[in-house]
């Protein structure tokens, strides 16, 4: 139990992979523009990293050490081709939009980082619930990191969200206010690294809060300390 | 006589950071001065948004900071940025124009850093490019001189423009630039762009009324103006000369090799030298001493490199002037420069 609940903690905070680790920038700063890509890239990652974390879960004791990186390369590269079959087939727009960066889900350094520090060293279950929160905190700074420059570069949540969701999504749109110009910055690039480092700054405060309001507990001598490490 | 012990160095210069940045602004005067003659006197209008939005930002972000405001406000160099920044926008851009650009090149560029001295990048220029990408429309709006103008404007009904986009007879921005010929005006240096892009020559672009025989109308002046501050800089020993020379000198050799190679497309040196944001780079923006290389060597390749940027952007780029993409790309190439232009510290290091 208790390590499900620091798989938890880890995913969604404190070792997120777009907001500490830095992971998966390329997709992370390139289709935030708007939440529905947010949301649709966030997904496909998701599925990604759950499905590649289970099968090499599964795999690991039959992978030899020498050539793991490439296995893993492959399953990833399956399991993205899968996904993006799907979106072709079921949300055409969104795949449109969201463009060459779907099969560059498979040169996302959080999934085979995931793989190879996490679902090539445990059991199934555990692998899959990694997965499922790293992918879910990747998913949620995505999200975040498109309200932010949607709201900012054209005043609208949710435009285009029927790409995703279907038609009844239509409605999910909110025109929050509306300019006569867009601030163009925001839907650019450098909007999204300065909202990406805005957010790693916000995070980075609030753990200092956090740190601050615990009691500190006065350290217990425990006699001298050996050195562990050999000078060299 | 009473002998006191003080520590090194003892020989100081008695130039306050506050009377350093005043005397910049107060530089700044004579080409302001041509800027209010030739475009009217929507640039005080600017001006005065810029300084009252920088106070209010700087004051504010001190604040959250827990630091003390007046002395961190009064060293002027906030003031320095807004008047930097007001010089570099058109006069008629909407309020908001202005007061967006300081309150990023305070708190993002600046403060967000931890204030003057640690900023890496020149927060007027930042500031500028930030305006630039984001609105194009409204940065590119830049009117021709008042006496070109078919419908001239007073300074209540400029006011009118700033705050509310139309003039009281209900004139826009874009029906204002139309000049006398009926033709919209854009600057000099962007005429001259798009006109050899159209297979003119430059002798045929520059017989347009926006141009009299060497440069732009107003433009030629206002670069004056900047070049006499600039001088009186010099003189006052507030910047070194090696910024401004490599810059010019730059800007000159590249832009007479341009000239002798093709001067059917080329608009020369002194065109170079006299538009745009020419002069007010060189004396007043690329010398920040927080921001621009520290060694002498180093401001030397510096300004070189800044004066062949601006050439290269302005022959074959996107934009029509380039000073605040030249002076933001060196700001990023100055812990490099620096690196390699250590000066040798006497009794160190000589080579063998």
């Amino acid at each position: 139990m208790s390590e499900i609940k620091t798989l938890f903690k880890e995913g969604m905070w404190a070792n997120n992979p777009a907001l500490v680790q830095l992971l998966g920038l390329c997709p992370l700063l390139a289709v935030t523009s708007t939440i529905t890509n947010a949301l649709g890239l966030g997904l496909a990652t998701l599925l990604v990293l759950v499905g590649s974390n289970i099968t090499v879960s599964i795999v690991r004791n039959w992978v030899p050490k020498d050539i793991r990186i490439p296995v893993f390369v492959m399953i990833i590269a399956g399991f993205v081709t899968i996904v993006q079959l799907l979106m072709n087939a079921y949300t055409f727009g969104l795949y449109q939009s969201l463009g060459i960066f779907i099969p560059l889900i498979v040169t996302n350094c959080a999934i085979i980082g995931r793989a190879e520090a996490f679902a090539s060293k445990n059991t199934v279950p555990l692998s899959a619930f990694d997965g499922l929160m790293m992918g879910l905190g990747f998913m949620l700074v995505l999200v975040v990191l498109g309200a932010i420059r949607e709201l900012i570069g054209q005043g609208t949540l949710f435009d285009g969200a029927d790409l995703l969701l279907g038609p009844w999504a239509e409605a999910l749109r909110i025109e929050v206010f509306s300019f006569d110009n867009q601030f163009l910055l925001a839907i650019l690039p450098p909007g999204a690294f300065l909202g990406l480092g805005l957010l790693i700054a916000a995070k980075n405060v609030i753990d200092t809060k956090i740190k601050s309001k615990q009691v500190v507990t006065p350290e217990v001598e425990k006699g001298p300390r050996a050195r562990v490490t050999s000078l060299t | 006589m009473k002998l006191t012990m003080a520590s090194s160095p003892h020989n100081h210069s008695t130039k306050s950071l506050s009377r350093l940045m005043i005397t910049v602004i107060a530089a700044c005067i004579p080409g302001l001065i041509a800027q209010v003659y030739f475009f009217g006197t929507a640039v005080l209008i600017q001006l005065v948004l810029a300084l009252l939005t920088v106070s209010v930002c700087e004051a504010a972000v001190l604040l959250l900071r827990k630091r003390k405001v007046w002395p961190t406000l009064s060293d002027g160099s906030a003031w320095l940025t807004a008047v930097l920044l007001a010089l570099s926008i058109p006069p008629l851009a909407p309020w908001w124009i202005i007061v967006i650009g300081c309150l990023f090149a305070i708190v993002i560029v600046k403060q967000l850093y931890g204030g003057l001295g640690f900023n890496l990048f020149n927060p007027a220029m930042a500031a500028y490019v930030l305006l630039l990408v984001s609105f194009p429309v409204q940065m590119t709006s830049w009117l021709p001189v008042n006496d070109l103008l078919a419908n001239p404007i007073s300074f209540t009904q400029q006011l009118s423009v700033i705050f509310n986009g139309f003039t009281s007879a209900g004139f826009s921005v874009d029906q204002l630039r139309v000049a006398i010929d009926g033709t919209t005006m854009a600057t000099p240096l962007d005429t001259v762009k798009t006109d050899v892009a159209h297979h003119l020559t430059v002798s045929e672009s520059m017989s347009k009324p926006l141009f009299n025989d060497w440069f732009g109308l107003g433009w030629g002046w206002v670069n004056f103006g900047f070049l006499l501050g600039g001088l009186y800089l010099l003189k006052a020993k507030i910047i070194n000369w090696h910024i401004p020379v490599g810059f010019l000198a730059s800007l000159i050799l590249c832009s007479g090799i341009g000239y002798i190679a093709a001067p059917g497309t080329e608009p020369g040196v002194v065109f170079h030298l006299f538009s745009g944001a020419t002069m007010l780079g060189a004396f007043f923006i690329a010398t920040d001493p927080v921001s621009a290389s520290t060694t002498n060597k180093g401001r030397l390749i510096y300004g070189a490199l800044i004066g062949l940027l601006i050439y290269l952007i302005r022959t074959f780029g996107g934009y029509p002037d380039a000073v605040a993409f030249s002076v933001l790309l060196l700001n990023m190439a100055v812990p490099l420069i620096d690196y390699y232009t250590q000066p040798r510290t006497y009794g160190h290091g000589v080579k063998k």
